[in-house]
């Protein structure tokens, strides 16, 4: 039976609070004034399309690009002021499962997923695989620890990363482009594995996708972005009704020529660098 | 600090309680190897366990293990609902021997 997207309510202080983000690459501004929130227990999905900033904000929120200006906050912590040290704690409450796994091709599945727990724990050798093949039974790899990562199918590989962003508890999961590339079945199976994760672990979930039916299923929350702005944040159902024509555009995949900035292109096609 | 266990029925009975997390998990494996070890029949008592994560429940499965493997008796009790969805997702709920309570148990014998 499908698991329901808000089986939990949402409670307490934001896990992660941005605030007036704004950020650039190479001079070009690519997120402007963005601010959104998530809760304890929510799953905060992010969309756009290609281009929307979403991967960047997703960067910034990882401290792995420096914003121009506005702030990040996790666990109440402004991730901008933090040492070496304390980016170090702060990151072991932190999973993340990146686009392409990211898994280490030289070491097993099992290996990958026991990685975080060898670099981070001085936990019994024991324990650390016990809560490593857990964690692949969880996310139904139960196994194939002993798989190399070239091994396994696109759907396989998600989970192996959903399983070593796991592996030591995390309270905030960051989720880049679940379904992407999977066929409808393996993405839904994906989904709902998500939802039983957060469902059992009470965990905050950032999802950045640009697959309309997974963020649907799975969000409490949704930020549309759009040229590096919040077009809206809210639940699936005002989503839905959104009167705002550009949101509307996204759900229904219409497609609209962006006005263009004329001095910007020319710009763009004529600054070449001897 | 490390948990207690008391004798009861002929079972050795380690009392978990607060957060079994990262930092006391060790210690729950080592009151509950230390008991098995001694042959001891094992009764874990979590009705105190406010949050138990994946190293907590390591150290359960490590000891249910053990207890199988040398003939000994090994169940939970009082696992509260948050424990429980944590077993859940793992489908250890299915393997585990879990009881209401440790009277539970306890009443029907060694």
């Amino acid at each position: 039976m499908a698991t329901m997207g808000a089986a939990i309510e949402p409670t307490g202080d934001p896990v992660v609070d941005v605030r007036n983000l704004s950020a650039t690459y190479t001079g070009r501004p690519v997120l402007e004034d963005v601010s959104l929130q998530v809760r304890q227990g929510e799953i905060m999905v992010i969309m756009g399309g290609s281009g929307s900033g979403k991967s960047t904000l997703l960067r910034c929120l990882l401290g792995l690009h420096r914003p121009r200006a506005g702030l990040v906050r996790l666990f109440g912590q402004d991730i901008g002021g933090l040492g070496t040290r304390q980016w170090a704690v702060l990151r072991k409450k932190m999973g993340v499962a990146f686009q392409g796994g990211a898994l280490f091709n030289s070491m097993s599945v099992g290996e990958n997923v026991c990685l975080p727990l060898r670099e981070h724990t001085r936990l019994d050798h024991t324990t650390m695989r016990i809560m490593s093949r857990m964690k692949l039974e969880m996310v139904n790899l139960g196994g194939f620890e002993h798989l190399m990562p070239a091994q396994l199918s696109g759907g396989m590989l998600k989970r192996a990363a959903l399983a070593r962003a796991l592996v030591m508890d995390p309270g905030l999961l960051f989720f880049d482009e679940p379904s992407a590339g999977l066929d409808t079945v393996v993405a839904a199976d994906l989904d709902e594995l998500i939802l039983r994760i957060r469902n059992a672990m009470q965990i905050s979930l950032v999802v950045v996708t640009h697959e309309l039916e997974s963020a649907f299923k799975i969000a409490d929350r949704i930020t549309v972005l759009d040229q590096g702005r919040i077009l809206m944040t809210g639940s699936v159902a005002e989503l839905r009704t959104s009167s705002i024509p550009r949101v509307q555009q996204l759900l229904t995949r219409t497609y609209e020529e962006q006005p263009l900035d004329t001095e910007a292109y020319l710009r763009r096609l004529t600054d070449i660098v001897d | 600090m490390g948990f207690p266990v008391e004798k009861k029925q002929g079972f050795s009975v380690v009392v978990l309680n607060g957060d079994v997390d990262l930092s006391r998990s060790p210690d729950a494996r080592r009151a509950i190897m230390k008991s098995l070890k001694k042959m001891h029949n094992v009764l874990v008592d979590m009705s105190a366990v406010d949050y138990i994560d994946s190293s907590g429940v390591a150290s359960l499965v490590e000891g249910f293990q053990y207890a199988r493997s040398n003939s000994l008796e090994f169940g939970l009790t009082g696992v509260s609902e948050a424990a429980m969805n944590v077993l859940r997702l793992a489908r250890l709920d299915q393997v585990f021997p879990i009881y209401a309570s440790l009277d539970e148990r306890l009443a029907t014998g060694a």
